[in-house]
């Protein structure tokens, strides 16, 4: 069942090598490999000692043995050589083919500050590029929305319902279980520190006012970007790789209005939703682990909640789901439309995207805090 | 001298009563095909006879329905897998778009079949590269290049590069000249001719261009009605009279002006 008829045959005796068998890549990947080891180990000793070769049992001599054997020749046919006719063409083709130094492939041997210096700078390139990216790409959005706006009919609905379809609906599901998950755990570990000092009724402002104001959104935005902002970008550098956003342009058709404006339109209205979901599951969570751990009933943890937290909350979680959607949804195009038509740029792009992404809607967040800090909190701002 | 007739003596490909279905639609009735060592064949036939589905089956990438396919005697339903990918390390196969790995450079995507043998050291690699660069007409200054950065014509050199560097028996070849301007196209054709000449390799390709066929000197086979109707020289076939067959050479003004 081996892929080759004969096998490789080399014997060395006194200052003579014969070589019998078939000489093919094919014979050789069929050696066991502590054989093929011996033969190369002997075709290595035979290169430096031997002057005569009898290559006259050879029946097949494929060019990639060829050119070992030809290596081992040192670039010059031996002293004494004898050869069937069939054979010799491989080995001249061998012997006219341009020799040169080894290809070098990887020009730059870098020290490691030399490396650390260029790291940075490209580092900063690539910060300068996405800033100038960005902007050039809300600039693009804009004048479409105020073309969109004077022509209405050219308003891309289907892609619009898809995207939100697929970014809002779709991530119900899984939204609602993490926000459960993540508003149990936190209300289980607070209970526990406010049974110390017999606080149990405070529970409702510190999940309140947390879930409410940072975490729904932070939450949301962070599922968001794994979730759609991942997709966006994928589905845009595919479309790069495969000229589609090109073949739009040629019809005429404006992949701005088109790609770009329905997924940052789609998640402008679907992350607020979301937000206010994810916020609503996290709270029902934390209601529930309350009620287990300190027997506080759910409708006395939902009754004081307007209360304890302002209604301004609510408009900043909306706000933060609103600036946090379009955050997301921009990263993602810029990054998709921005995909050098190859598979390793294409996963470099979509790992970027989402990295990006959850580090700027944190940014996005502290900055939020620092503004809203005087609005919406019940001791007095 | 024995050993080689009885190896010369196996076809490299025998299908035998092949049946092929998608769904409902059945793409190959009962199909016989044989290709003997040394032999150029070009499968010729309209859009959706199955000469793709043919190639895919010949390459183990589709196992059709029923029948049986013999690559240099070996059943490739049956094979385990490392006789498998030895039967495959004998075969090489010209994707019609090249199908080069975008992530690699153009060195690295002609070694990587190289270092899938695992017993060649870097610097046997680099002359084996080189040399099939040179044979496919490319020079070193073209190795550290992207794919993207090539034009079609140098892509369909790569591919081909990459085809031949594990030294195979066989060459498959999809649309080698689509997409190539008429001058590329003939220099494309005459490398692979004296490249098979040279090598003595088996060429089958699938190709709706007769002056691909005639740059061969090709063989003919028609795939029509789901099987192969006829063989044999591209005049031999245009002259047989069966409906199919002349339907599919009329348009391309074979039987002069009173046929079209």
């Amino acid at each position: 069942m081996s892929a080759a008829d004969s096998l490789p045959e080399l014997v060395i005796v006194g200052n003579e090598a014969v070589l019998r068998g078939e000489w093919t890549l094919a014979a050789l990947g069929a050696l066991a490999s502590s054989c093929r080891k011996t033969l190369f180990h002997a075709l290595a000793y035979a290169g430096g000692e031997v002057s005569t070769w009898h290559l006259d049992g050879v029946s097949r001599l494929d060019s990639a043995v060829a050119v070992l054997l030809w290596r081992h020749w040192q670039g010059k046919f031996p002293a004494r050589l004898s050869l069937p006719d069939a054979l010799r063409p491989t080995l001249e083709r061998v012997a006219v083919a341009p020799i040169s130094e080894p290809l070098q492939r990887d020009q730059m041997k870098l020290s490691c500050i030399e490396r650390v210096g260029l790291w940075s700078l490209t580092g900063w390139r690539d910060l300068f590029r996405l800033c100038a990216g960005l902007i050039e790409l809300l600039g693009a959005l804009v004048l479409t929305t105020l073309r969109l706006l004077r022509h209405s009919r050219l308003i891309p609905w289907k892609e619009f319902s898809a995207n939100l379809y697929r970014a809002g609906f779709e991530a119900l599901p899984v939204s609602a279980l993490v926000g459960i998950l993540i508003g149990m755990t936190i209300s289980y570990l607070s209970a526990a520190q406010l049974k110390i000092y017999g606080a149990d009724i405070f529970i409702v402002n510190l999940l309140g006012m947390g879930i409410i104001r940072e975490l729904g959104p932070v939450l949301a935005a962070v599922l968001v970007a794994g979730r759609s902002g991942s997709a966006m970008t994928a589905q845009i550098g595919v479309m790069r790789v495969t000229e589609e956003i090109d073949a739009l342009a040629a019809l005429g058709v404006s992949g701005t209005v088109r790609v770009v404006f329905p997924k940052v339109a789609a998640l402008l209205v679907a992350m607020p939703l979301l937000v206010v979901w994810v916020s609503m599951a996290a709270l029902l969570g934390g209601a529930l682990a309350a009620y287990w751990e300190l027997d506080l009933s759910l409708l006395y943890f939902f009754q004081p909640l307007p209360n304890v937290v302002p209604i301004a909350n609510l408009w900043i979680c909306l706000g933060k789901g609103v600036v946090f959607g379009f955050l997301i949804a921009l990263l993602a195009c810029w990054f998709g439309l921005n995909v050098r038509p190859n598979t390793e740029s294409l996963s470099r792009h979509t790992t970027a995207s989402v990295v990006t992404a959850i580090t700027l809607v944190i940014l996005a967040d502290a900055v939020f805090a620092i503004l809203t800090r005087g609005v919406g909190l019940p001791w007095g701002g | 001298m024995s050993m080689r007739q009885t190896r010369d003596s196996v076809p490299v490909i025998d299908m035998r009563g092949v049946w092929s279905r998608y769904r409902d639609v059945v793409v190959h009735r009962n199909l016989d095909f044989r290709v003997e060592r040394g032999e150029v064949i070009a499968l010729v036939g309209g859009s959706g006879s199955g000469k793709t589905t043919l190639l895919r089956e010949i390459l183990g990438l589709l196992l059709p329905a029923e029948g049986s396919i013999r690559l240099f005697g070996h059943e490739i339903g049956s094979a385990n897998s490392v006789a498998l990918a030895a039967v495959r390390n004998r075969l090489g196969m010209l994707f019609q778009q090249g199908a080069l790995f975008s992530a690699l450079s153009v060195y690295d995507n002609i070694a990587f079949p190289l270092r899938e043998l695992r017993f060649m050291d870097e610097a046997w690699i680099a002359d084996i590269v080189r040399l099939k660069l040179d044979m496919v007409g490319l020079e070193e200054k073209h190795a550290p290049l992207m794919p993207a950065e090539l034009s079609g014509g140098m892509i369909k050199r790569v591919a081909l590069a990459r085809a031949l560097a594990v030294e195979p028996e066989l060459l498959l070849l999809d649309e080698p000249t689509a997409g190539l301007d008429p001058a590329r196209s003939r220099s494309f054709v005459a490398l692979v001719r004296e490249l098979q000449q040279s090598l003595g390799l088996t060429v089958v390709l699938v190709t709706h261009d007769f002056d691909t066929i005639a740059g061969l000197e090709s063989q003919v086979a028609i795939l029509a009605e789901q099987q192969i109707l006829a063989r044999g020289t591209l005049a031999e076939v245009a002259a047989l009279p069966h409906p199919a067959i002349r339907a599919f050479f009329a348009p391309m003004g074979f039987y002069g002006a009173e046929d079209r």
